[in-house]
């Protein structure tokens, strides 16, 4: 199964490189759709803790190998990123240029090997490889007005991280002797001595990509800049790689310094799902709006992850795979809306039920969703934040208050979005638009259908978390 | 016998998501009475051997939620309720939305609707029941902001949602403080917990409950909430939402710490009493009925003040029955008049449509209480539960439930006259036929409901004959007050009883307008604050002052490598010096 593994990072790249070079998007998808059915393949004849696992040496003098490793927390993240993978190039292979095709497979070939790599100098490189062709991404195919100073504060904010990150990581490296991550994890991490300041500097570059607030400044502005594509994928994906990181990477190889900071983060997750929220609620443009919905969204993964107990990991891991299938889902939604009617304004917007009755179900469908309605995948995560916080006890009970009350506000600024879009009648905008058609439909209703069953059935996914090597 | 169990919330549950794809009418049509229908005879089913049946949904380490339902038999009494009333819902809007362009999605949504409800009744794990809680808020949004050229029924919907979200705050804090403690979810394994612990969650879970109940101080949404559809007002006033929330606190009984229930009690009081004189101002016709709704929910929630589960849940049952009666003749009423419901134009002569007239007549005889209809029974049930208890919380709700039947007679009395006994038109009206069934079967349903009095799973007071003589007392003084105003003088409407404070009443005491403005400005300063923090001093002042600070640095190093020669050997004789002094100087001094 090794070969698996790497066809799941290598079939990306190369399919990125064959439609570069021969502008061609078939080719794009095919390589998206195989590297999806490699991910898929993977569960099959598993081992124990890692399922399957490869190692070539590659640098041995600055501890680089060629090693990945998958298991119950990284396999389904790789999955997410494979199936949006497959439907971003799906949706650009009907509208757009073969290049950004291949940007994108660049993004899902680099975060899956983010999720994958068990090597701590391989994950950095791989890390920094994401922010690449996403710049691009953003810069060469985002909305007119804004993409370039978007891009630069992107890419300026992430790499400004990322460089923590690298000092923490060689810290950790230094001191544990190996860059193996299983080893580091399984060696009980760092040497306490050290274990604060390696936790605070990986959780430093992690909390820009998540994004924790403060640190989230860049987010709403590329979000918005971006291509429906690129949203989706920052959103999906990008973000994915900053709470893996800090769930996998820094809590693994530093649990001690991760329980010293935890009310510090707790607090500050606490503080990002109540301001964004409220933020969210004065917004007056849809694809803003869903962005900062996800500094909120991450808050709830932050602090969940930050009480530190079984259900409260859980939790996170969970928060952070609805997310992933949720939010995208609304900005394909926005994305087909502003293609559409050429404005984003909310005060523009009306009487979508009316004018486009498909469009406005499947909006109204994933709006619920992302306000954690239980039975649908938004709420397992959310709700179990809450008791989280509450198992801690004590002063973690007035965040569990705060957790409670983000829900609630989501819910607000969700259906006052859905005030403004959905109901009453067509404003001037909307009038005469196209329904959705059978290929937009085809994209969403993957993302729909697993919203929906992971709301019904989130056991068997909280049980491969459970067995996943933290 | 478990296979009755998961059908019964799984067949409207699958019936509503694929009704949501249809596009056929006539296909939506079976499909929306079909499956209350089918979940109608699995609750009958399952009534014969209350099944219990639980798997591992979800495992989160130190707990799990269980897939797991209850029936017992007066779960299973409610279940039949719920789904008697939206089948008929159902059959009624056949007729009722005949010519509505978006009749297919509200079929589908009134049946997940109905599955929401039943999976309320049925789960035993409260997280299991969360989903059903909070779904029925969500289908309750959709339904109410069902037509679409009604300009305040997108807000009335976001109301409903929200406010049943705000008490959803504290039930989801209850439900975890009281997981973390117990270790478990299932209602039926939470044993012994923590005074402190039991207090703290409780009065979350009742917050949540008032919410979904329309209790006071959470009561704002439910009036406005007639934007809805009346078959919709039907279903949520009778069987399903509202009911939920009463439902939930009489099963959670056993966890109620006794000294709280004073509490209760003067949440119940309000309702019963406040509610009662709201309906009695009210100047519509639905707006009587929400207002009386939530006031005979009040009537429940006495019940739990006193510790009387069975007794709330039958009151609960004939209010189903004679509410969804009401709501239902109220829109066959309303639909005849061709008005909006308002008093001003509404009447209609009781030889006009019999059917309407005696539906309607039943349905307030048993709001009312009177002898042999099904309210009678509940309500002598409720007072007696009151009597019986021998604490704080029985005196406060007897009192306030004599009180609130003296006001239920006077606020039905008054809509019955002020319908029926005005003229109106000479003409007489046909009701189709669904909507005739339901009726009927409702009527039928409001008289017969008292047999669960004598026979049936429900533990119930022994009747008290003092008590049903003060009960009748009390109904037959609220009537005699609104015949007499009413044969005084005929023109005017019999709420001028409250004098100067009928404007107040009319208006719900202000509650919708203080809470929605409350809520505005609380929101605006709220946003203001977020936006001022995030968006001026984290993003503009320190991300982007940050970056401004290092492009200034620049600049200002820059321009120091831009001096020229003679610059360049001014600083570098200075230095020179410089650097010599101190290098004299040091040598000195060492």
């Amino acid at each position: 199964m090794g070969v698996v593994l790497i066809a799941a990072v290598a079939l990306p790249f190369l399919g990125a490189v064959l439609a570069w070079r021969y502008r061609w998007h078939d080719i794009g998808v095919l390589s998206s759709v195989l590297a999806f059915g490699a991910v898929a393949a993977l569960p099959f004849g598993r081992g124990d803790l890692w399922w399957h696992e490869v190692h070539f040496a590659w640098a041995p003098g600055i501890h680089l190998d060629f090693a990945l490793a998958v298991d119950g927390v990284s396999w389904p993240l790789a999955m997410l990123t494979a199936l949006l993978g497959v439907l971003c190039c799906v949706h650009n292979a009907r509208s757009g240029e073969p290049t950004l095709t291949a940007l994108l497979l660049a993004v899902q070939g680099a975060s899956t090997a983010v999720f994958l790599s068990e090597n701590l100098v391989l994950f950095f490189i791989a890390f920094e490889a994401v922010l690449l062709p996403m710049w691009a991404v953003v810069y060469r195919y985002g909305d007119e007005r804004t993409r370039r100073r978007a891009a630069a504060k992107f890419a300026l904010f992430t790499i400004a991280g990322s460089l923590l990150m690298a000092t923490g990581l060689f810290a950790a490296i230094a001191d544990a002797g190996t860059a193996d991550l299983g080893d580091i994890i399984a060696a009980g991490g760092v040497s306490e001595r050290l274990s604060l300041t390696v936790f605070v500097l990986l959780a430093l570059g992690f909390a820009v990509k998540a994004p924790l607030w403060p640190l989230h400044s860049w987010l709403p502005d590329a979000h918005t800049a971006a291509p429906t594509v690129g949203s989706v994928l920052l959103a999906g994906v990008l973000l994915k790689l900053g709470t893996y990181g800090l769930i996998r990477v820094a809590g693994g190889i530093a649990p001690d310094g991760a329980a010293e900071a935890a009310p510090v983060l707790a607090v500050l997750g606490a503080i990002g799902i109540v301001v964004a929220s409220l933020v969210c609620l004065g917004q007056a443009e849809i694809k803003r709006l869903i962005a900062y919905s996800s500094v909120g969204h991450m808050g709830f993964v932050v602090l969940a992850f930050a009480t530190g107990t079984e259900a409260g990991i859980r939790a996170a891991l969970f928060a952070n795979l609805a997310h992933g299938l949720i939010t995208p889902l609304l900005f394909f939604l926005a994305g087909a809306l502003k293609d559409r009617t050429r404005t984003g304004q909310l005060a523009e917007l009306g009487g979508l039920r009316l004018a486009a009755p498909a469009l406005a179900g499947v909006l109204g469908f994933a709006s619920l969703a992302s306000l954690g309605l239980p039975g649908l995948a938004g709420f397992w995560g959310e709700a179990f934040t809450v008791y989280a916080a509450a198992d801690r006890g004590g002063p973690w009970l007035g965040l569990a208050v705060a957790a409670a009350l983000g829900a609630f506000l989501t819910a607000a600024y969700l259906l006052r979005m859905l005030k403004y879009v959905s109901h009453g009648q067509p404003t001037p905008a909307v009038v005469g638009i196209k329904g959705a058609s059978t290929a937009e439909l085809a994209i969403w209703s993957p993302l729909v259908a697993a919203t929906l069953l992971l709301g019904l059935v989130p056991g068997p996914l909280l049980d491969l978390f459970a067995t996943g090597v933290l | 016998m478990t296979f009755f169990a998961w059908a019964l919330v799984a067949l409207p549950a699958a019936a509503g998501l694929a009704g949501l794809m249809l596009r056929r009418r006539e296909h939506a049509a079976w499909l929306g009475v079909g499956a209350p229908a089918a979940a109608l005879v699995c609750a009958v089913a399952a009534g014969f051997a209350n099944p219990v049946t639980a798997f591992a949904l979800a495992d989160f380490g130190s707990v799990r939620v269980f897939a797991a339902l209850d029936l017992s038999p007066t779960a299973v009494a409610v279940a039949v309720a719920s789904a008697a009333v939206s089948m008929l819902v159902q059959l009624y809007s056949v007729a009722y939305l005949r010519d509505d362009p978006r009749y297919v999605p509200f079929t589908a949504q009134v049946n997940l609707f109905c599955a929401a409800m039943l999976l309320v009744v049925a789960a035993d794990d409260l997280v299991f029941l969360l989903i059903g809680w909070e779904v029925m808020g969500a289908c309750s949004y959709l339904l109410i902001a069902h037509y679409a050229n009604l300009p305040e029924a997108p807000g009335s919907a976001a109301k409903a949602f929200l406010v049943t979200r705000f008490g959803d705050v504290g039930f989801v804090l209850g439900v975890m403080v009281l997981g973390v403690s117990a270790g478990t979810f299932r209602v039926s394994e939470i044993g012994e917990v923590s005074s402190g612990v039991a207090t703290a969650s409780m009065l979350l879970i009742l917050f949540g409950c008032v919410g979904k109940s329309a209790q006071f101080p959470l009561q704002v949404w439910l009036p406005p909430a007639m934007a809805g559809p009346t078959p919709v007002s039907a279903l949520i006033h009778a069987a399903t939402m509202v009911a939920a929330g009463a439902y939930v606190l009489a099963r959670l009984l056993p966890v109620w710490p006794p000294e709280l229930l004073i509490v209760v009690a003067i949440v119940a009081a309000v309702g019963m009493v406040g509610a009662g004189l709201c309906a009695f101002a009210a100047t519509d016709v639905k707006g009587v009925l929400a207002w009386s709704t939530i006031s005979q929910v009040g009537f429940m929630f006495a019940a739990v003040a006193v510790s009387a589960a069975d007794t709330a849940l039958f009151h609960l049952l004939a209010h189903a029955a004679f509410k969804a009666l009401l709501f239902l003749t109220a829109g066959v009423v309303i639909h005849m008049a061709a008005t909006d419901g308002s008093f001003r134009t509404t009447r209609l002569r009781p030889g006009s449509s019999p059917l309407a007239f005696w539906s309607m007549t039943i349905g307030l005889a048993a709001m009312v209480g009177l002898p042999p209809l099904g309210g009678f029974y509940s309500k002598e049930a409720v007072l007696g539960a009151a009597s019986e208890a021998a604490t704080a919380a029985g005196v406060v709700v007897f009192w306030a439930g004599v009180v609130g039947s003296i006001i239920t007679a006077a606020y039905s009395a008054r809509l019955w006259l002020l319908l029926f006994w005005r003229g109106g038109a000479e003409a007489r009206h046909a009701t189709p036929r669904p909507e005739a069934i339901g009726l009927w079967t409702l009527s039928i349903g409001t008289v017969g409901v008292g047999v669960l009095y004598f026979a049936g799973p429900l533990r119930l007071p022994a009747l008290h004959l003092d008590l049903m003589a003060l009960m009748l007392i009390a109904s037959a003084g609220g009537l005699y007050l609104v015949g007499d105003s009413w044969w005084r003088d005929r023109a005017r409407d019999p709420s001028r009883l409250l004098g100067r404070t009928r404007g107040l009443f009319a208006e719900g005491v202000y509650g919708d307008a203080v809470a929605t403005s409350t809520a505005r400005s609380a929101a605006r300063v709220a946003t203001g604050a977020a936006r001022l923090l995030d968006e001026q001093l984290v993003d503009r002042t320190v991300v982007e002052g940050s970056a401004r600070a290092t492009v200034a640095a620049a600049r200002w190093t820059e321009a120091g490598h831009r001096g020229g020669l003679v610059g360049y050997l001014r600083i570098s004789v200075a230095g020179t010096l410089l650097v010599a002094v101190v290098a004299i100087g040091v040598s000195l001094w060492a």
